[in-house]
């Protein structure tokens, strides 16, 4: 089954994911992944939808949307992902401290030369602090511990994020 | 026996009161442990999960990293939690929602008050940590509920990895 990549981001108002949902049903598109959030108060989602529909139908569909120029669109076709085998095992990586330039560079840089691997990320700015929380998979979490004291003057919380079957 | 797997109805539906002296049921609990013990890592199993909508469950959380107390291989039936404190979040998995894992508020102390296979005689178990968890995530299978319903967020989810 092919697949398509939507995003959708701009102002936010209610009523975008039903406009977006329906238009994609319409088509026969099967909506499969997402997430939606706000950043900064801006609308933001991004989902991947299953169906043998053409790129420039779905832009026409989704065209009602952008018409007053609040929102923005992108349709993209997209293979699909194998599920491969992760690498590592998971932790949960915290850090927050007064808001900087590149913060998030340094860490994600970080994280890449210890052997891991950012699987879900999620930054905020509130004021002065930054906060950034990230999944990672990580082969030796001390040697990210290690590279982030070289390269980072603030405190880590670096925690096993693995799940128990129940 | 066989795990049945969401969005199987069975395990959205409230599992009825048992009669603990019934032979069935006794039968029951030990297939549940046997399909328990066959299933690596498994530390729990609720008849609803192999589709049988019934309040009867078995959990062995023995040797497991996270557990303090531990009262072993055990059964209950018609099991309710009566007293929950130390709320604390922990990621969980089921057999019954094989691709996913979610992030779930429990309890970390509780007393659960249920009737022992065979004899029906009531228990009391009071216990915490890992334990305390296994028993709440059976206990919401006998009701009808699977850890995506209690969830702490919409980006409480996870796909449910497999490591090299």
């Amino acid at each position: 089954m092919a697949e398509l990549a939507v995003t959708v981001i701009g102002h936010d108002r209610p009523g975008i994911i039903a406009d977006v949902a329906e238009a994609l049903s319409g088509l026969g598109l099967n909506l499969t992944d997402s997430v939606m959030t706000r950043l900064r108060g801006h609308f933001a989602m991004t989902l991947v939808c299953a169906g043998e529909v053409p790129v420039s139908d779905v832009e026409s569909a989704l065209d009602p949307l952008i018409r007053d120029g609040t929102l923005t669109v992108s349709v993209r076709d997209v293979p699909p992902e194998e599920a491969a085998p992760e690498k590592g095992t998971p932790y949960l990586l915290t850090v927050h401290g007064a808001d900087r330039l590149g913060l998030v560079a340094t860490v994600a840089r970080a994280v890449t030369a210890a052997g891991g691997n950012v699987t879900d990320l999620s930054t905020r700015l509130a004021g002065d602090l930054y906060l950034l929380i990230a999944e990672v998979d990580l082969p030796d979490p001390d040697a990210l511990r290690t590279r982030l004291a070289e390269v980072l003057d603030l405190e880590i919380s670096l925690r096993a994020a693995d799940s128990d079957l129940l | 026996m066989r795990v049945h797997t969401a969005p199987h109805p069975v395990l959205a539906t409230p599992g009825k009161d048992v009669d603990p002296t019934d032979p069935e049921i006794v039968r029951l609990t030990e297939s549940l442990f046997g399909t328990m013990r066959v299933s690596p890592g498994c530390v729990g199993l609720a008849a609803p999960q192999v589709g049988l909508s019934l309040r009867v469950f078995v959990v062995d959380v023995t040797g497991h990293p996270k557990a303090r107390t531990c009262h072993g291989a055990f059964a209950l039936c018609n099991a309710e939690v009566v007293e929950a404190t130390r709320w604390e979040k922990g990621r969980e998995g089921c057999m019954s929602v094989p691709d996913l894992t979610g992030d779930v508020r429990r309890a970390g102390r509780v007393l659960v008050v249920g009737q022992a296979p065979g004899s029906g005689e009531r228990v009391e178990l009071r216990t915490d940590a890992f334990e305390a968890r296994a028993l709440q995530h059976e206990i919401d299978h006998c009701a009808g509920l699977l850890f995506l319903d209690r969830v702490a967020g919409a980006h409480a989810v996870y796909p449910r990895k497999t490591y090299l």
